[in-house]
């Protein structure tokens, strides 16, 4: 009986020790970020949110440009992604055969395991040349008088970035939303149907509201993923830690500069400043993952089913 | 026919179409990027590639050997510092867990796994390489390990839950222990699910760029051992892609054929073990 | 007995079983409202329903009855080709509507002729007032009239009115089981079909919420006609007008309910009917 104990006690034990270490590399984590921002956040305060200068040589640093710079972008990639990717989503649930949906939804399974070095590597080779030469020229004609649509082609910038971001958080977008649309019961389309409307009447009114939550969940999902996403992003957004109104225009964003100049940062108050901005996206996703799962828990709770 | 009625019925085919267009879309991408890499990185696969050190800077030629070899030994660490925190703490939460404790547990977890990549690097960093005061394989392997943690801890802990309570009740009435059931039992049945956890992880980790860029660095020569800057496969297709060369050009398509090739063959394994259909895994 | 009896009794008991004969297949009816004639189901390649053919009478009740997986609810389901959802169905056969060809009308327009509620109330995740207006939204319907009026008007014939004017605009899934399934019937009756087809509509209620709504039945049948699947057999003996009998997958026997349960001509019906199996 003895032996019995202590084995069971062990196994216990050590699987308790790995579970613990979980949360404290965590907490660590959450600990060497703050600890080293405290140069930057000592010097700069609140103000480093909405200032926007970037300036090493002078040690100045604001982390405005970049926080606009993922925003945009990130908005940029939710305004196209979520409509087709709810879209997508609709067909393969809804309006597709089985068999096909099931193949389908493997093939785009596989895009959200592609490396983002890669969708960078596209985006450099393929999608700059192309917004360059074909898009962002048809868009200053068409669009020009809006300010968002002004200034040169240089073909990398915020909507290069944020149409890359797109094509990353559309398989995410689509599955996740499928799932929800399929868990729809079976007695809600058919009550829909009996009552004379067509497919995509029932789809429209019925089943999309039925499924809304976890629509929202995928977006909020999509999202937390676009605004960490460092590889792609910085590959073609240009690198210009400034503001700018103009969609056409290079910017930056906060995962693209650590990116680009951690690894040289010279001097304590830099690479503090760098650790400050990977802070505040730390606490910017947390946000977003906070939200989605308060929207999930209020949804839920309203009615007894819905 | 009403007008209305009329007009119902283009809606419902027009709707089809467009949503039918906007999936196709999607698809198109995925063939597209394969198409374009097999094309664009193909021909330059060779046994050079594979095989030798990349050239100095300007010149043509070399590979990417020392990169190849990086990432394996990167991974290596990735593995052996987050699979057995994943796993065992998966078991922990299925077998022995409840509580507060065990919502603190997977609460850390899910911010884990949110976490932006660079992030982690940046966690990397300020923990190995300052001490270390130089890049090293260890710091970049050991912020993927890090990374390897939620995905491993949450699929170990769903597929151990899944295995039915008779199993285990079957192994406890012939008077196993609860350590041994667990080894010699529950764990086996939900081998498959673990398994194919532990590798789809690893090939997401693979295929990260971000953490590794200033951890372990990157080296144009072999790197000896754990502690010295180490060149990876992700890393160096980023260097290449940004720089004015069009032979390294080349070169970051042919990598990234290879990186692509090994994670998505990863991926589609990690399927078929989970449907059952690689004989070799399954159970008894 | 006189020699008149002895010679003339026999050929009035032919004439009895011939008529009841005559009965098993079509109960004498003006015309009917819908029917089915040498109608064959097939899920694949299974057959679920054999060379069924029955006249459902025009503002009558008619209830399927017979054991699970006998076919009454497939066939009920061919009657506002319901069964277009699933993936390989074939009918053969022929299904009318007045005389019209079920299966080459235009889809939305056979269903709103032929509405029907479902065995487990479904309501919308929408509220109480959208749930009623929902097919006429859909639809269209008479300008000349308010949306606000055909919905209570559509309440009230479904008897729940009274109870849930006040919170119209809450959501249905706020009400009792009971109510939601008036509302589902609420729902069909809004836009006025000629056929309500009722799929064994209170097995997920108590026997209170069974009684207003069989009362319901009723009240309806005069603007409407009723066809309804049960398992229940009081329920059709006190609600239908004519019974039909299914069996694995055949139609055993169908005449006035009177008939069905008190002389039914088949072995296998009087089985069923006084519990033998089933």
């Amino acid at each position: 009986m003895r032996r019995l104990q202590n084995g069971d006690e062990i196994a216990h034990l050590i699987t308790l020790i790995f579970a613990t270490s979980v949360v404290v590399i965590t907490l660590l984590l959450v600990y060497e970020l703050a600890l080293n921002s405290q140069l930057s956040w000592h010097k700069f305060g609140w103000k480093f949110l909405i200032t926007s200068a970037w300036d090493p040589v002078f040690d100045q640093f604001g982390a405005w440009p970049f926080i606009y710079g993922t925003l945009v972008t990130s908005a940029v990639a939710m305004l196209l992604a979520v409509p087709f990717g709810v879209a997508a989503a609709v067909f393969l649930s809804e309006l597709a055969q089985p068999g096909i949906s099931n193949a389908l939804t493997f093939l785009i399974e596989l895009l959200a395991a592609v490396p983002s070095v890669i969708y960078g590597l596209l985006g450099i080779f393929v999608i700059v040349p192309l917004m360059r030469r074909y898009i962002q020229p048809a868009l200053k004609s068409t669009l020009g008088f809006l300010p968002l649509f002004q200034g040169a082609a240089y073909g990398v910038g915020y909507l290069t970035a944020g149409v890359v971001l797109t094509v990353m958080v559309l398989p995410f977008v689509i599955t996740i939303s499928r799932e929800a649309l399929l868990s729809v019961p079976r007695e809600q389309r058919e009550g829909s149907l009996a009552l004379g409307a067509t497919r995509w009447e029932t789809t429209w009114k019925v089943v999309i509201p039925y499924a809304r939550t976890g629509i929202f969940g995928s977006i909020f999902l999509a999202l937390a993923r676009a605004l960490g996403e460092t590889m792609a992003v910085t590959m073609v957004i240009g690198n210009d830690p400034k503001v700018h109104a103009s969609l056409l225009a290079p910017g930056y964003s906060i995962a693209a500069v650590i990116a680009n100049e951690f690894a040289e940062a010279t001097g304590n108050l830099y690479l503090s400043a760098l650790i400050e901005l990977g802070l505040v996206l730390f606490l910017l996703t947390i946000v977003i993952n906070a939200l989605a799962r308060i929207l999930i828990l209020v949804t839920t709770r309203k009615g007894t089913e819905h | 026919m009403t007008f209305r009625d009329y007009r119902r019925r283009v809606v419902n085919a027009l709707m089809l179409g467009v949503t039918g267009v906007c999936t196709m879309m999607a698809v198109f991408v995925l063939l597209f990027i394969l198409g374009y890499l097999v094309v664009s990185g193909g021909r330059y696969i060779n046994w050079d590639f594979l095989t030798k050190l990349p050239n100095p800077v300007g010149e043509s030629g070399g590979g990417m050997a020392n990169a190849i070899l990086g990432s394996g030994k990167i991974l290596l660490v990735a593995g052996l510092s987050g699979i057995p925190v994943g796993l065992l703490g998966g078991i922990y939460l299925a077998e022995f867990g409840g509580g507060s404790f065990s919502f603190l547990v997977r609460y850390a977890a899910d911010l884990l796994n949110g976490v932006p990549s660079i992030v982690m690097g940046i966690f990397a960093y300020a923990v190995v390489v300052l001490p270390m005061r130089h890049f090293s394989a260890l710091a970049g392997g050991l912020a993927l390990g890090v990374m390897l943690i939620p995905v491993i801890l949450r699929s170990t802990e769903e597929f151990l839950r899944a295995v039915p309570r008779s199993l285990r009740e079957g192994a406890f009435a012939l008077g196993a222990t609860k350590r041994r059931a667990i080894a010699t039992v529950v764990i086996p049945a939900a081998i498959r699910g673990i398994a194919t956890g532990v590798l789809l992880s690893m090939a997401r980790v693979a295929g990260e760029t971000a953490p590794l860029l200033f951890t372990s660095f990157s080296n144009r020569f072999w790197s000896s051992g754990w502690s010295e800057p180490t060149a990876s496969l992700p890393v160096m297709i980023f260097t290449y892609a940004i720089s004015p060369y069009d032979d390294w050009h080349r070169q970051a398509w042919a990598a990234g054929l290879v990186l692509l090739g090994l994670v998505l063959f990863a991926n589609i394994g990690a399927r078929l073990i989970l449907s059952g259909k690689l004989p070799s895994l399954r159970k008894g | 007995m006189s020699t008149v009896d002895v010679l003339f009794k026999p050929a009035d008991m032919i004439n009895t079983l011939k008529e009841n004969t005559a009965a098993l297949v079509n109960p004498p009816v003006s015309s009917p409202k819908m029917s089915a004639a040498g109608l064959n189901f097939f899920y694949g390649t299974k057959q679920a329903l054999f060379d069924i053919s029955l006249n459902i009478a025009a503002q009558k009740v008619t209830a399927l009855i017979g054991p699970s997986g006998c076919g009454k609810t497939t066939f009920l389901r061919t009657l506002n080709r319901m069964y277009e959802t699933l993936p390989n169905t074939r009918v053969e056969g022929q299904l009318l509507l007045e005389g019209e060809d079920i299966v080459a009308m235009d889809l939305p327009k056979l269903r709103r002729r032929v509405g029907m509620v479902f065995q487990r109330p479904n309501p919308f995740p929408k509220t109480i007032f959208e749930n009623i207006a929902y097919g006429l939204r859909v639809n269209g319907w008479d300008r000349k009239m308010r949306l606000e009026d055909v919905v209570e008007a559509s309440l009230r014939r479904a008897a729940l009115w009274d109870e849930v004017k006040d919170s119209l605009h809450k959501s249905a899934y706020a009400l009792s089981g009971g109510q939601q399934q008036r509302l589902c019937i609420a729902r069909a009756l809004a836009i006025d079909p000629e056929v309500l087809l009722l799929d064994e509509p209170c097995s997920a209620l108590d026997p209170i919420a069974t009684g207003k709504i069989e009362d319901l039945l009723f009240e309806l049948k005069d603007q409407c006609t009723l066809v309804i699947v049960t398992h229940n057999m009081q329920q059709a003996a006190r609600v239908a007008d004519d019974t039909g009998f299914f069996l694995m997958g055949k139609l055993i026997e169908f005449n006035r309910t009177k008939i069905i349960f008190q002389t039914p001509a088949r072995k296998e019906t009087e089985d069923y009917i006084t519990g033998r199996f089933g």
